[in-house]
């Protein structure tokens, strides 16, 4: 039985090869990040999740980056349990009033150089939420935005280009 | 009118449907709340509009539904929670927003408003200050005890909620939760929206439960206006229910494993649950099927590719799943951690009316497609699992067996896909009316209630996640368990957090 099961997961890779990074989100990156940054963070990049209000679509489709099809690990990029431990937040949802101030501390714990990635149409601008007395707006209404994907939720895909182009500006290749 | 005949009633609210609504003066409010308290009655939502509360009430004996009403009066209405307490997280919240008071509440902290939104009660309609007061967590005491704050951000990809856990060494004398950190005021933007903007909302009240919610209201929004959705819509909207089901079982069964150190389980369901999101992908357009379902049917149709994805996805989980039960199964240090860890006990599950897996594991035989059965359910064959353990284990394995119903329902429901409408138009020019529908999600049932106006909008509209009466019994099946289980008691329940904070 686990034969079987450990057979199916060596032979046969399911890993899809990787798409090209966005070239919308390069040219974001390429006003927003700073150059002797790159230099010191290389090819890899650590990452902490911080839903600040979504509906929890865009948690689902990020924990899909670690399955099989996707394997985020294998670009260096990996998610961590403690922003003193990332260089990026991916941070979703139309940051509620109640988590305003999670996000700020959230972001104030996390060591410079930093990234701060938007994930959603409700975190780039509140989305359908916009106009609600519970909700902020878009998380770049908090701390500074680098780079926005965009998406109701986006597919893995969209997420996996956005951060590869992250990480290859951050290389210094992008 | 059966449910309402021990209930002192003055008037039924004329076109609310499929159930009835009657308003109630004090002695009927009292008499209702008896019926829960007595466990004759079960408590199926519980809301408010400026000067009303509203209980949506479920008698199991007889499988009725019934709404009761009570208007407020000066402000205040006779508490339900100081005698029922799967009523207090509502009531709680019923004050945040409206400003409604509950006589004679043992306990007014507040549950959703955390002093950030800049307005008190904002749902009243009318100002009014209420002061901002630090929360403050039920007492425990004890030489031995200590208190771990967790949250609200957590280690993983997971929603924001506070945990305060006082503990004596490594065991668990009391948890507490404090939600609301999702608020996005959901109801508030509900009010006035057209029916197409609020089905929208609905869909993302919890994006997990997207096609779960979007059936609730649309069922809700039909039975107002007194129509029927096409046949193959009612199809097609089930099959997106089970599709759904699938995923998200996946996606806990591992996840559950996971978090007891299984990682082989963790990475094959995570297979299943992108096929399904993949065939959901090609067959309806989006791999969470978000704004498919509409009041009135199903905005797109299913191509033929569409349904050979989808017969293609059956064969696969008919092939792989059994190893996967078996491995289960017979993996003595994963049962280790399952078998016996986080109980919730029978009562509990029926004094709290717990939906889906977490009262099915704990007993309580519940399931909104076969208790208040609706189309196309009422046609399809399955089975409803339960168990009476009431541990991580029997929640996992009512996942398991809930599985393969969703199998054969979706293998039911393709083989009887015949060519026809998809979607009707909305009648125009109908006066005010009412309608509430349950809808089954993967974690338990979703409740809509909603009052639409003469001109077709949403005037009000109330969204109950199955959460609301799970989330208190994740609190009573911790106590006595070590903190390191929590992850995996948690996780066996996989509450929403968005769907209760709203
Ligand atoms: S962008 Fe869409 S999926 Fe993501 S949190 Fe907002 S509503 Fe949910």
């Amino acid at each position: 039985m686990r034969q079987t099961l450990l057979e199916s997961l060596t032979h046969g890779s399911l890993t899809e090869p990787a798409p090209s990074p966005d070239d919308a989100a390069l040219a974001e990156l390429a006003k927003a990040v700073d150059r002797a940054a790159q230099a010191k963070l290389g090819r890899s990049l650590a990452i902490r999740q911080v839903d600040a209000g979504s509906c929890n679509g865009c948690e689902l489709e990020i924990h899909a980056l670690s399955n099989a099809f996707y394997d985020i690990e294998r670009f260096g990029l990996r998610f961590v349990a403690s922003p003193r431990h990332a260089d990026v937040l991916l941070v979703t949802g139309p940051v509620t009033k109640n988590m305003r101030q999670a996000l700020e501390r959230t972001y104030n714990a996390t060591p410079d150089p930093k990234w701060v990635v938007a994930v959603g149409g409700c975190a780039a601008d509140g989305g359908l939420f916009r106009d609600s007395y519970a909700c902020v707006g878009g998380v770049a209404d908090v701390v500074p935005v680098d780079l926005h994907i965009k998406g109701c939720p986006p597919s893995p895909t969209d997420l996996l280009k956005g951060l590869l182009a992250l990480l290859e500006h951050v290389g210094g290749k992008g | 009118m059966g449910l309402l005949d021990t209930i002192p009633y003055k008037t039924v609210v004329p076109a609310h449907r499929p159930w009835p609504r009657a308003v109630v003066a004090e002695t009927g409010w009292r008499a209702a709340v008896n019926h829960l308290v007595g466990g004759r009655l079960t408590l199926l939502a519980f809301w408010a509009e400026s000067a009303t509360v509203h209980m949506a009430l479920f008698d199991a004996a007889s499988s009725e539904v019934a709404v009761v009403s009570y208007e407020c009066a000066s402000g205040a209405f006779p508490s339900v929670a100081i005698h029922h307490p799967p009523a207090l997280r509502l009531e709680r919240t019923i004050h945040d927003l409206f400003g409604l008071t509950p006589t004679g509440a043992g306990d007014l902290r507040p549950w959703l408003d955390h002093h950030a939104w800049g307005k008190s009660y904002p749902l009243a309609g009318r100002n009014a200050s209420r002061d901002a007061v630090p929360y403050t967590f039920l007492p425990a005491e004890g030489e031995a005890l200590h208190q771990v704050a967790v949250g609200p951000v957590h280690a993983g990809t997971i929603e924001p909620g506070h945990f305060r856990f006082t503990a004596n060494g490594e065991h668990v004398v009391r948890l507490e939760q404090w939600l609301g950190y999702t608020h996005k005021g959901i109801e508030s933007l509900m009010q006035g929206a057209s029916l197409e903007a609020a089905a929208k909302l609905a869909n993302r009240t919890s994006g997990d439960s997207a096609a779960a919610y979007a059936f609730a209201f649309a069922r809700a929004a039909e039975a107002a206006l007194d129509i029927e959705a096409p046949r193959r819509a009612t199809l097609l909207r089930a099959l997106m229910a089970e599709l759904e089901r699938l995923a998200n079982h996946f996606g806990d069964i591992g996840a559950i494993c996971n978090d007891a150190s299984f990682a082989l389980m963790h990475a094959q369901t995570g297979i299943l649950r992108e096929r399904c999101l993949r065939a959901a992908d090609l067959a309806f357009g989006h791999r969470l099927m978000m704004d498919v379902i509409v009041p009135g049917g199903v905005t797109r149709d299913v191509a033929s590719e569409g349904v050979s994805a989808l017969r293609a996805l059956l064969a696969e989980i008919e092939k792989v799943f059994p190893r996967l039960i078996e491995l289960y199964d017979n993996t003595a240090s994963l049962q280790d951690r399952t078998v016996t860890t986080g109980i919730v006990t029978m009562d509990y599950a029926r004094q709290f009316g717990a939906g889906g897996y977490v009262g099915r594991a704990s007993g309580r035989n519940f399931d909104a497609r076969r208790s208040l059965a609706h189309a196309p359910y009422d046609e399809l064959s399955f089975e409803v699992p339960v168990l009476e353990a009431g541990d991580v284990n029997a929640r996992v394995w009512i996942r398991i067996r809930e599985v393969e119903q969703s199998v054969g329902l979706i293998a039911q429901i393709l083989d009887r896909l015949a060519a026809g409408e998809i979607r009707i138009a909305l009648p125009s020019g109908h006066g005010d009316c009412e309608g509430i529908a349950l809808a089954e999600g993967f974690r338990g049932d979703v409740l809509v209630w909603l009052r639409l106006g003469g001109d077709g909008r949403v005037e009000r509209c109330h969204l109950r996640d199955a959460s609301w009466f799970q989330w208190p019994l994740l609190e009573t099946a911790i106590e006595g368990n070590i903190i390191a289980d929590f992850p995996l008691c948690n996780k066996s329940f996989n509450c929403s957090y968005s769907g209760v904070d709203l």
